[in-house]
């Protein structure tokens, strides 16, 4: 005869029965459902605040804004550097020897000079000097528009918003002045907002690009600082405002706020593998010995089944 | 046409297969084993009917379109109360996945029931988590581009892109939704066919 094994195998069962209406309870469960549901949404409602647009972003703070696109020009934003699946800025994270990014490849091609200045700033209709800028950059050698772009992100540290311009103290950097400003006024108007979507045609529900530019930026970051939002704040598990968000996110973000993953550049693909890992214990609690004997040992049961115990 | 014939049939096999291992007083028990009496039984059926409600107002909500909601005072509304579902479905489902761990309700040739409840919870957090990046508001967006490095560190960012809103609000209103119910179905028809799991034999605790 097989042996019986406590945490794999169950007791048949010969007690006693009792009276189950599994209509009425579900009934029930959904009135009482329905009327907790209804008052937590009368109570407290839910966070709606409004999405940050490169126009919003512009207006508030041009000057973050244009050091921004320089950035993008300069490939020093987190864009421009991120590698797979958007460019080949970088390897990416790894885990042990694998970039598992890099291993995919890029699948969706972000070229941030290329995606978030040239081209918008290409689309703009009827105005001479900025034509006359593009031609001039179009034209230049690689290494002068790296000779340009240094020399004027050097001075960008003194950028000013002056007069409705960006106002860099730097002299030499070629066509940048005229490209920046055209940049952020057209930013401004809300029509790099349209030139970053449409990129794809007339109907697009495809937000890629304009949130990884509006992602490379500090004033969005500093707005998702001030709710509390940002990954040493536990992150996006939180909503704005003081909404419970996705708290059965927890032990996820949780490895964020502790070392090494606090301050690992590889922190975000070591915690998925930890949480695959957790993920697949959970999984397979059933065919873990050890793992499967710990109910038995801890004795919980004891009190979800202690009229039975209590009567047996 | 003899009644072997009949008999050999594959939907008459079906049937026989179906209502041998369910039959109606599995379905719909009208009795249950004494010992499913704990307040932490309720939390089952509280999972379901949540997810009910998360459903039933999420076509609410599907029926104007994603932006509704941040025009109109009752489809702001509507979000809430999908949103308050998502909360008490989560907060049921975590307790009644402790319960059941706690009950090893693995145990009796269960496994099976036990891991389509497991890979259920996690779809809902799939299907919670594009809810999330769908709502086209800050939250959205701050979400969105935080939990992209998470993705594409592992590589599925190349077919799971979640700046892209029109795919993830079809993973959140189709495929996810799809799959959750339709584990959950599975998850329940096997709850009636392996019945409620018992107690442990009652036992002296094992010395240290």
């Amino acid at each position: 005869m097989k042996r019986f094994r406590p945490d794999v195998d169950a007791p048949e069962y010969h007690g006693p029965y009792a009276p189950y209406d599994i209509i009425k309870e579900g009934t029930i469960a959904f009135v009482v459902v329905a009327i907790l549901v209804v008052a937590l949404a009368t109570l407290f409602g839910s966070p709606d605040t409004k999405a940050v647009t490169i126009r919003s972003w512009s207006n508030a703070d041009p000057v973050d804004f244009a050091t921004t696109a320089l950035g993008e020009l300069n490939g020093t934003t987190i864009t421009a550097g991120y590698g797979a699946p958007y460019n080949h800025g970088s390897l990416g994270q790894e885990l042990g020897p694998l970039h598992l990014a890099n291993l995919v490849g890029v699948t969706i091609p972000v070229n941030p000079v290329q995606d978030f200045v040239i081209a918008p700033l290409t689309s703009v209709p009827n105005d001479h000097p900025l034509r006359v800028a593009l031609a001039q950059w179009h034209t230049a050698s690689s290494a002068q528009r790296a000779t340009w772009v240094s020399r004027y992100s050097h001075a960008a540290v003194h950028m000013t918003w002056s007069n409705g311009h960006i106002v860099v103290p730097a002299t030499d950097t070629g066509p940048l002045g005229v490209m920046i400003n055209s940049l952020t006024q057209m930013a401004r108007s809300g029509a790099l907002d349209q030139a970053l979507v449409t990129g794809h045609g007339f109907y697009t529900t495809n937000y890629t690009k304009p949130l990884l530019f509006v992602a490379d930026g500090t004033y969005f970051a500093n707005l998702a600082k001030s709710q509390h939002l940002l990954g040493n704040q536990w992150g996006m598990m939180n909503e704005t405002d003081s909404y419970p968000g996705q708290a059965w996110l927890w032990l996820y973000t949780f490895w964020y706020q502790v070392p090494p993953f606090s301050s690992s550049p590889n922190a975000d693909v070591q915690v998925w593998a930890i949480m695959m890992l957790a993920s697949a214990l959970l999984l397979l609690v059933p065919f873990i010995p050890g793992l499967r004997s710990i109910p038995r040992k801890v004795r919980v049961y004891r009190l979800i089944w202690r009229e039975h115990y209590r009567t047996s | 046409m003899s009644s072997t014939d009949i008999e050999r049939q594959w939907t008459t096999r079906l049937r026989h297969r179906v209502t041998g291992h369910l039959p109606p007083e599995k379905v719909l028990p009208d009795t249950q084993p004494a010992y499913v009496a704990s307040w932490i039984y309720v939390f089952g059926v509280t999972t379901m009917v949540a997810l009910s409600m998360v459903i039933l107002t999420g076509f609410v909500l599907a029926i104007r379109g994603p932006q509704w909601w941040h025009t109109s005072d009752v489809g702001h509304y509507v979000n809430s109360l999908h949103l308050w579902s998502v909360e008490v479905f989560f907060f049921a489902m975590v307790i009644h996945l402790w319960g059941k761990f706690f009950m090893a309700a693995w145990r009796g040739r269960r496994a099976l029931t036990w891991m389509t409840g497991v890979v259920t919870f996690l779809t809902s957090i799939a299907a919670a988590f594009t809810g999330y990046v769908s709502q086209t508001n800050f939250d959205s967006q701050w979400i969105s581009t935080q939990a992209k490095d998470g993705i594409n560190a592992t590589g599925a960012g190349s077919i799971f892109n979640v700046l892209n809103l029109g795919q993830m609000l079809m993973w959140h209103i189709v495929l996810l939704p799809l799959v959750a119910v339709i584990l959950t179905a599975v998850h329940v028809v096997m709850v009636r066919v392996r019945g409620v799991v018992p107690p442990f034999e009652d036992a002296p605790p094992e010395k240290p």
